[in-house]
């Protein structure tokens, strides 16, 4: 179980939230004039790193609010917390 | 043609008002089910100044700008939600609030039906919500007059702390019976008073 720091709410249990998979992943600005496999690369490859992984959660029961959190895929730990928006910290 | 509303409670299947006691004696929980009250949503930056003193003017005090806590006011509950939401609850001023943020990027709708609340207190009433609840009901970010957004059980609930030993427990009609009856069941052990939810 992990406890995850809402920068609204404060540490808060991982079953408030939900996870949106990794984060940074950019909208491809003109989609009409992808391949089918850079669209497909956009949709559905992910990093599904070891280690330090970036990815969005929601504090769906609390503030409702979406934030970034960087998080050690092999520990669980999570290591920073971060607005939408800001570049990844390095951890 | 005039419409005919009745108000009709999710809990009214289980025929609480045939099981109030005056007196609750040593029972260590307290349930209520809380009159119905008028609720509305509003929505706003609270980063945008002149949203905020909008808000102000259209409730005639500050609304509550820290998470998770409440203001209260005549009668009247404003419930930080986010840090662009808040709830409304009681002797709502909304014909004042829609002046008053007419100008300004916002939203107000009117929620009165979503939600009811239970009452829980007494003295075994932080064990109760302990057993169905992953906050520390101890910390200080949950002292008398805060609020949080969180779970009860498996669903949701908005968490009012009226205070130590005293919650107020609003949850989404649907939910009502489910809530109800697993806040009895987790309270069973310590024993259950019915008592009024006033007026
Ligand atoms: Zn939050």
């Amino acid at each position: 179980m992990l406890l995850i720091d809402c920068p609204w709410c404060g540490p808060r249990d991982e079953v408030e939230f939900s996870c949106g998979g990794e984060a940074h992943i950019v909208r491809p600005p003109e989609p009409a004039n992808l391949s089918d496999a850079e669209w497909g690369d956009y949709v559905f490859m992910r990093q599904n790193r070891k280690g330090v992984h970036y990815e969005r959660w929601c504090h769906g029961h609390g503030c409702g609010r979406w934030f970034n959190v960087a998080r050690d895929t092999v520990s669980h730990q999570v290591l920073a917390v971060y607005a939408m928006g800001e570049a990844p910290p390095e951890v | 043609m005039a419409e005919r509303r009745i108000r009709h409670s999710p809990l009214a299947h289980l025929h609480l008002a045939a099981r109030v006691v005056v007196d609750p004696g040593d029972a260590g929980a307290r349930m209520s089910e809380r009159p119905p009250r008028a609720q509305l949503a509003v929505r706003g930056d609270s980063g945008d100044k002149a949203f905020v003193a909008a808000f102000k003017a259209g409730l005639g005090f500050s609304p509550p700008l820290a998470a998770n806590t409440v203001v209260t006011h005549d009668g009247l509950a404003v419930f930080w939600l986010g840090p662009s939401e808040w709830l409304l609850v009681g002797e709502v001023p909304g014909e004042q609030l829609a002046a008053a943020l007419a100008d300004r990027h916002h939203a107000l709708v009117d929620v009165s039906d979503s939600r009811i609340a239970i009452g829980l207190s007494g003295p075994r009433a932080r064990d109760v919500l302990a057993k169905l609840c992953p906050l520390d009901l101890a910390a200080p970010a949950l002292a008398p007059g805060r609020c949080a957004g969180t779970i009860l059980a498996r669903g949701h609930m908005l968490l009012h702390v009226l205070a130590e030993d005293s919650y107020d427990i609003h949850v989404h009609r649907s939910f009502a019976d489910y809530a109800w009856r697993m806040l009895e069941d987790a309270a069973l052990e310590y024993g259950v008073a019915v008592i009024d939810g006033g007026g």
